[in-house]
C-alpha cells in the first residue's frame, strides 16, 4: 500500500498568556491509501490540532507550525502557497467537524452550501452542482434529496446534518477525509449509523480516513491502525489489533482499563488512571505521564523517551518501563 | 430489602409549544408519558435513552423543578403534591442533583469555598461561620480534593475536580436522594472511572440512594442495580442490570446494547450489529400504538395499533412490547 500522507516530527505551538503551549509536539504517522487510522486521546492533548495543522488551518499569529513536513502524495503541504493549499483543501482532503452545526451557515440553504464548493473547486454550472448535490444527499442515505436542498440546517436533526457535512466532504472526490470527532455529538443509534455510513462509502470508493476520537470502541470497530495521544506527543502507534490485544505504553493500558465494558462481567471497581492530565504550557522535564504512571522510575522523570520499536511490526511505544508492560505469557 | 424511598406512579409531563411569531400550530411535547419506577433506600436506578426520550425531565420531576403534568411523586412516604412550601423546602434539602457539566452549574465568581459555605448557611445546616469552614474542609476531602482548593476558582480546576465540587455541595445538603444528571459524560475517559469510584464510595459510606440519568450504557451497568430504558417520554424496559444486559427483552434495548461498540478490535470484528433505521420520532407528533414500532426490526401490523403496555414477563423483569 502506498504511502498518501505521511506527516513528519509536526510541531505545532501557540502562544498564549500563560506561556508557549506545544500542542503538538513531534509527531509523525503515516496514512495509507484507503485504509482508516485512529488518531485517540482526551481533550487537549492535540489530536484536533493535529488535523488542522494538516489542513493548515491552525489560527495565527497565536498557533504556529513551528517545524516538521507534511507530505500529501509526495508534495510538502507546508511549502505550498496560500492559493495552492485552498486547492487541496475539499479536493484533496476534506474535514469532518464535531459540530456540523457551527461548521454549517444558518442562512444559506443546504443546496447552496453543497454547490457552492463544486461550482468553486470543479468549475461545475449552476445545474451540474445542484444535480451532484442531489446525488450526494442520496448517497450519505437522505431521503427526498430534491426537498432537501431547498431546506436551511435548522431543519435538518443532528444526524442528518452530519450525513449532509460526509456528503460535502465527499463532494470533490477527495483521497482523505479528516474526521474530528465525527460522532460524539449524536445519539449513541445516531452513531452507529453515521459510522456505519461513513465505513461503507470509504470502502466503496477508497477513501482514507483519518478519525480522531476519545472513544476507543470507536477506534476498535473502525480503525486499521491507531496512534495514542497524550500531551502533545504520539505515545503508542501500532495495528489496532495489536495495540489493543499488547498495549504497551502505561497510558495506553490505564484506557482500556478504565472503562467500563458490556462484553465482560461487571468488575466490582474500576481502575481509573489517577491525577490529572497534564498543563501543556508548564510541561515535567522527563515523560508527561510519568505524574500519572504506576510504572514509573527515576528515569523516567529525567528524560523524555521516543518512540521505539517493541519487536511486533509496526508497533512503537514511547515508554522506559514499557518492557514491564508484556503480559507474562508472553515474556516466558 | 429495605423500604422504597421513592415512588413515581405514572408521571407525566406536556410541555405546550407553539403559536409564537411564525404563527405556528400550538402543539403538545409530550416529554414524559406515563412513567412508574420506584427506588430503594442505598439502591442505585439507572434511567438510560437518547435524548430526547424524557430522561432528563422524569429527574427534574423529581427534583421539584418542573410541575408534572399528572401523576404521583412520593417521597419518603409523602406525596409531593401535597406539601407547602415550607415543607417542600425541606424536601428540597432531602433531593439533591449533580449536573453534566459542572463547569456551568458553578458561579464562576466566586471561590469554592464560598460555592460549599453557602447553601450551608442559606439552609441553616451549620450556623456558626468558623464551623462552617470546617465543615467546608470536611465535604473537600470527602470528595477528594484539598484543603487549599477552597481558594480557588472554579476556571482554575479541571473538570474533574470541579464535578468533585459539584457532588461536595449535593453531600453539603445531607441528602438522602441524589439526582445524577450525566454526571460523567462531559468528563474525560480516565477521569470518568475517578468520578464513579467515588459516586459508588460515598454511596456505601453515607447510604445515598442514586437515580443515575445517562446515555452511557457501560456506565450505567456498572453503577446502577437496577435499569429503565426510556424511548420517547416512556420506559420501554425495567430489571436489574444483570438481566436487562444479558437477556434484554425490548428490541430497542437490544439495538442500543448493539450500538454500543467494545473497546476490542477481535470481539467488533465477530459481532454483529444491529443498526437502527431513521431517527427518534418528534415527541410533538409521536408514532401511533408503540412509540419504537416506525424504527423497530421485528415490529407487525398490530404494533401501530395500540400502545403495548410495560408488563412483567419474567419476574422482576418488565417491558412494554407485545411480542417480547
Amino acid at each position: 500500500m502506498a504511502a498518501l500522507l505521511q506527516v513528519e516530527n509536526l510541531r505545532t505551538q501557540f502562544r498564549t498568556a500563560a506561556g508557549t503551549v506545544r500542542a503538538v509536539d513531534g509527531i509523525t504517522y503515516t496514512v495509507n491509501e484507503g485504509e482508516t487510522v485512529a488518531i485517540v486521546g482526551e481533550s487537549g492533548c492535540g489530536k484536533s490540532v493535529s488535523a488542522l495543522s494538516v489542513m493548515r488551518l491552525v489560527s495565527e499569529p497565536a498557533g504556529r507550525i513551528e517545524s516538521g513536513r507534511i507530505l500529501y502524495k509526495g508534495r510538502d503541504l507546508l511549502a505550498l502557497s496560500g492559493e495552492e493549499m485552498r486547492d487541496v483543501r475539499g479536493r484533496e482532503i476534506a474535514m469532518v467537524f464535531q459540530e456540523p452545526m457551527t461548521s454549517l451557515n444558518p442562512v444559506l440553504t443546504i443546496g447552496r452550501q453543497m454547490t457552492e464548493g463544486l461550482e468553486i473547486h470543479l468549475g461545475m454550472t449552476q445545474a451540474d452542482a445542484h444535480a451532484r448535490a442531489v446525488e450526494l444527499l442520496g448517497m450519505v442515505g437522505i431521503a427526498d434529496p430534491e426537498r432537501r436542498l431547498a431546506q436551511y440546517p435548522h431543519h435538518f436533526s443532528g444526524g442528518m446534518r452530519q450525513r449532509m457535512m460526509i456528503a460535502m466532504a465527499l463532494a470533490c472526490k477527495p483521497s482523505l477525509i479528516l474526521a474530528d470527532e465525527p460522532t460524539t455529538a449524536l445519539d449513541v443509534t445516531i452513531q452507529a449509523q453515521i459510522l456505519e455510513l461513513m465505513r461503507s462509502l470509504s470502502r466503496r470508493l477508497g477513501v482514507a480516513m483519518v478519525i480522531i476520537t476519545h472513544n476507543l470502541g470507536v477506534v476498535a470497530r473502525y480503525a486499521d491502525r491507531v496512534n495514542v495521544m497524550y500531551a502533545g506527543r504520539i505515545i503508542e502507534q501500532g495495528s489496532a489489533a495489536e495495540i489493543y490485544a499488547n498495549p504497551r505504553h502505561p497510558y495506553t493500558l490505564g484506557l482500556l482499563r478504565s472503562v467500563p465494558r458490556l462484553d465482560e462481567p461487571r468488575r466490582a471497581r474500576l481502575v481509573p488512571i489517577e491525577g490529572q492530565p497534564p498543563d501543556l504550557a508548564r510541561l515535567p522535564p522527563g515523560c508527561a505521564f510519568a505524574p500519572r504512571c504506576v510504572y514509573r522510575a527515576a528515569r523516567c522523570e529525567a528524560e523524555a523517551p521516543s518512540l521505539a520499536a517493541t519487536g511486533a511490526a509496526g508497533h512503537v511505544v514511547a515508554c522506559w518501563e514499557s518492557g514491564r508492560l508484556i503480559p507474562k505469557e508472553r515474556a516466558a | 430489602m429495605s423500604e422504597v424511598l421513592l415512588q413515581v406512579d405514572n408521571l407525566v409531563k406536556h410541555f405546550s409549544v407553539g403559536g409564537g411569531l411564525g404563527g405556528g400550530h400550538a402543539g403538545l411535547v409530550r416529554a414524559v408519558d406515563g412513567v412508574s419506577f420506584s427506588i430503594r433506600r442505598g439502591e442505585t436506578l439507572g434511567l438510560v435513552g437518547e435524548s430526547g426520550c424524557g430522561k432528563t425531565t422524569t429527574g427534574r420531576c423529581i427534583l421539584l423543578l418542573e410541575r408534572p403534568t399528572s401523576g404521583r411523586i412520593v417521597f419518603e412516604g409523602t406525596d409531593l403534591a401535597e406539601l407547602n412550601e415550607a415543607a417542600l423546602r425541606a424536601v428540597r434539602r432531602r433531593i439533591q442533583v449533580i449536573f453534566q457539566d459542572p463547569y456551568s452549574s458553578l458561579n464562576p465568581r466566586m471561590t469554592i469555598g464560598q460555592i460549599l459555605d453557602e447553601p450551608l448557611e442559606v439552609h441553616g445546616i451549620v450556623r456558626e461561620k468558623k464551623a462552617r469552614a470546617d465543615r467546608v474542609r470536611e465535604l473537600l476531602s470527602q470528595v477528594g480534593l484539598l484543603p487549599q482548593h477552597a481558594q480557588r476558582y472554579p476556571h482554575q480546576l479541571s473538570g474533574g475536580q470541579r464535578q468533585r465540587v459539584g457532588i461536595a455541595r449535593a453531600l453539603s445538603m445531607e441528602p438522602s436522594l441524589i439526582v445524577c444528571d450525566e454526571p460523567v459524560s462531559a468528563l474525560d475517559v480516565s477521569i470518568q472511572a475517578q468520578i464513579i469510584n467515588l459516586l459508588e464510595d460515598l454511596q456505601a459510606r453515607y447510604g445515598l440512594t442514586f437515580l443515575f440519568i445517562a446515555h452511557d450504557l457501560s456506565v450505567v451497568r456498572h453503577i446502577s442495580d437496577r435499569v429503565a430504558v426510556m424511548y420517547l417520554g416512556r420506559i420501554v424496559e425495567m430489571t436489574d442490570r444483570g438481566r436487562l444486559y444479558e437477556e434484554p427483552l425490548h428490541p430497542y434495548t437490544r439495538a442500543l446494547l448493539s450500538a454500543v461498540p467494545i473497546p476490542d478490535p477481535e470481539i467488533e470484528a465477530r459481532r454483529e450489529h444491529t443498526v437502527l433505521k431513521g431517527e427518534v420520532p418528534s415527541p410533538l407528533n409521536p408514532p401511533s400504538g408503540c412509540v419504537f414500532h416506525p424504527r423497530c426490526p421485528k415490529a407487525i401490523e398490530r404494533c401501530a395499533a395500540a400502545v403495548p403496555p410495560l408488563r412483567e414477563i419474567r419476574s422482576a423483569h418488565w417491558a412494554a412490547c407485545d411480542l417480547a
